[in-house]
């Protein structure tokens, strides 16, 4: 069943320099307690998507979309209204998303305060008890603590706890690992995938790695300046790619580089956010682009399942 | 421990700047082209006189022996008499110095009061017609002159609403048909302990105006340092984060961002303490304030050096004492202050 159905999402932002396209046209659809990956470079607008979700987008942005549900409620009125108990984050950076000056047990205390009628007591009773199932336990210690006295990996399942703690069944985690090392980085991933499937959860999970999407997504969304490109399972993702960014994107990764030949980074860059495209948006840094790719937005291909945007009939190379 | 070794690297300072101000002061009065004998000795001495006031004064020993001496007395707390009254200093003090403390204290809880929240409802209403209003209500307090604020207030507080007191620390038939019994010096404490509350409002009225007007300047500073404090924590991410956890505005504003804000709340603190404690001969004479900046300024209309060094110690001593507390109490809230 669609949990998250989004289509033709767009976020428009004022700017002196002119509107920025920060999000362009998006169709994402989850399902319920499904792991979806969102993949994409720097600046494609991966953020700016979880903070239309979260009706977080920075004041006078212009947040558009055909269909904005989720479980079947509509996002374009009630964003608000769900951020934080229906659908929660876990950012990027978890040093920066803790608040530095109020120890871990009042900025768990203060969220279950927000959710719920218990007392003190039980509150902190239920503190403890969320941050030991982030595989944090010592929690009454942890609880006096503040967040530069803890390692990365301890700061984000403290962040992890937090949203739990607001009773979300939906997480959006804004690269979750990005600031850990490779190792406590995994773990944060495990632990993620555990919580999944005990509690029924449903993550979209913001990614630039591949790797992140081969280790827990079930399906993954590759996004190009703002636009959806080509969404499937993930195994068929990483597998067969069909939209030649994708492909690019699997050939950029270091394992994929036979020893001692240069990695195959891409060439080119995004094209500006100010810009508008009327042709494909990967034109000018595709390796397999013809004279079709331009002018005309590509069409949808493939099946429902496994569906990409591109002019050429046999996609990626 | 970091924190005992950060308290005593901090007092040892603070001692140090004591030793400094007290040499300083030592070397100002040599400097001074006044003959403390011939003030000692009276109006219109003898040459005679002014030779007995020398030795009374032991002005002849040599100047290493007179600063030991001097350094002794005031670390005792032994600062002599006045040249003019004959009183003992540390008598006059006692009275003097509690009146002053009374109304930087009270100004500088003002200047908080008033200052912080305008900082804060600024900073969350940044750009509005509230921010602007506080925006010049800061440059106006900061920029005017503070005899005429004062008059200001005295003109409309007591001239035409005629609700606050004029001048002065207590109103006549208070202090003199039943005088407090003097134990702190502070009215509004005194008041309190020897359970009169007649009193205490007597003496809170009085102490609206000058304190109001003190309070002035390090309130538009507090405003702005909060302001511009608040803004930047709250384009922070953990702001973001905590509105993603659902948590309403008035608790991320109050609760998750102003406790950030405590580094600038306590640096003006400090500075309101100061400019209080200085700014308090002005606003002492203009509300006729029976407190350490009338006594000293009419010491040094006198050239009665014994009262200006005595208070000039004990104003460094009290500010000293203000800026220990602070920077102790700051490694205490923050917790990122790294105790170097
Ligand atoms: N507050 C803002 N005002 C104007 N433009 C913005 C704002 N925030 C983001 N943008 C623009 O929106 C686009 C998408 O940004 P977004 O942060 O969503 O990218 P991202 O995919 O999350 O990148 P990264 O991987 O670096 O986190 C970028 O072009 C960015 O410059
Ligand atoms: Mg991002």
């Amino acid at each position: 069943m669609t949990h998250l159905d989004i289509q033709g999402l767009s976020v428009t932002i004022p700017s002196p320099a002119g509107p920025v396209q920060a999000v362009r046209s998006i169709d994402l659809c989850i399902a319920k307690g499904e792991i979806h990956g969102l993949i994409g470079e720097s600046g494609c607008g991966k953020t700016m998507i979880g903070m239309a979700l979260l009706g977080l987008t920075p004041a006078g942005a212009q947040v558009a979309a055909r269909v904005f549900k989720f479980d079947r409620i509509d996002l374009a009125t009630s964003a608000a209204a769900l951020r934080g108990k229906r659908i929660a984050l876990i950012s990027q950076d978890p040093a920066a998303a803790l608040n530095p000056v109020l120890t871990i047990g009042r900025q768990m205390d203060d969220v279950l305060l927000t959710h719920s009628q218990q007392r003190k007591k039980d509150r902190t009773a239920a503190a403890a008890a969320l941050l030991a199932a982030t595989g944090l336990p010592d929690a009454a210690k942890l609880m006096k603590r503040y967040p530069h006295q803890l390692s990365g990996g301890m700061q984000q399942r403290v962040v992890i706890a937090q949203a739990l703690a607001t009773g979300a069944d939906f997480l959006i985690a804004d690269e979750p690992t990005t600031a850990l090392d490779v190792t406590v980085g995994a773990q944060v991933l495990a632990l993620l995938r555990k919580l999944v499937a005990d509690r029924g959860l449903t993550v979209l999970m913001i990614t630039h790695d591949m790797d992140v999407v081969a280790a827990v997504c079930d399906r993954a969304t590759v996004l190009y300046a703002g636009l959806s490109v080509e969404t499937g399972p993930a195994s068929a993702i990483l597998t067969r790619p069909r939209h030649p960014y994708t492909s690019a994107l699997l050939a950029a990764l270091p394992d994929a580089a036979p020893h001692g030949q240069k990695l195959a980074a891409i060439e080119g860059q995004i094209p500006p956010s100010t810009e508008t495209i009327s042709g494909c948006a990967f034109e000018l840094r595709c390796p397999v682009a013809t004279a079709v790719c331009h002018g005309a937005p590509p069409p949808a291909r493939g099946s429902d399942d496994h569906h990409w945007l591109c002019h050429l009939a046999e996609g990626a190379p | 421990m970091d924190l005992v070794r950060y308290t005593l690297r901090r007092v040892f300072l603070s001692v140090f700047v004591v030793v400094g101000v007290t040499f300083l002061v030592f070397v100002v009065a040599q400097v001074v082209p006044s003959d403390p004998a011939a003030l000692y000795a009276g109006p219109r001495p003898t040459a005679e006189q002014i030779a007995k006031a020398r030795v009374t004064l032991d002005l002849d020993a040599p100047l290493p022996q007179r600063f030991v001496r001097f350094a002794t007395a005031m670390g005792t707390g032994d600062f002599g008499v006045s040249y003019k009254s004959r009183r003992l200093i540390s008598q006059d003090l006692r009275v003097y110095l509690p009146a002053t403390l009374e109304l930087a204290s009270f100004s500088t809880f003002l200047a908080l009061l008033l200052g912080i929240p305008a900082g804060v409802i600024a900073a969350a209403r940044r750009g509005s017609w509230l921010d602007r209003l506080g925006s010049l209500g800061s440059i106006l307090s900061v920029a005017m002159p503070t005899f005429f604020f004062a008059m200001l207030l005295q003109l409309v507080f007591s001239q035409w609403l005629g609700i606050l007191p004029l001048a002065g620390r207590l109103s006549q038939q208070m202090s003199i048909s039943d005088p407090l019994p003097f134990l702190t010096g502070f009215n509004l404490i005194d008041a309190v302990t020897a359970g009169r509350p007649a009193v205490f409002l007597d003496a809170l009225a009085h102490l609206i105006l000058p304190a109001l007007t003190l309070a002035a300047y390090p309130a538009g500073i507090a405003m702005r340092l909060t302001r511009a404090a608040m803004i930047e924590i709250l384009a922070g991410r953990h702001i973001v984060a905590a509105r993603a956890l659902g948590l309403s505005a008035p608790r991320i504003l109050f609760g998750h961002a102003l406790p950030n804000a405590v580094g600038p709340a306590l640096t003006v603190i400090g500075l309101s303490f100061a400019y209080a404690l200085t700014g308090a001969v002005l606003v002492e004479i203009i509300f006729a304030w029976p407190g350490l900046g009338r006594y000293v300024s009419e010491a040094i209309l006198s050239k009665d050096f014994p009262v200006i060094a005595a208070a000039t110690l004990v104003v460094t001593l009290c500010y000293v004492m203000m800026n220990l507390v602070i920077d102790l109490t700051q490694t205490l809230v923050d917790p990122r202050v790294a105790l170097t």
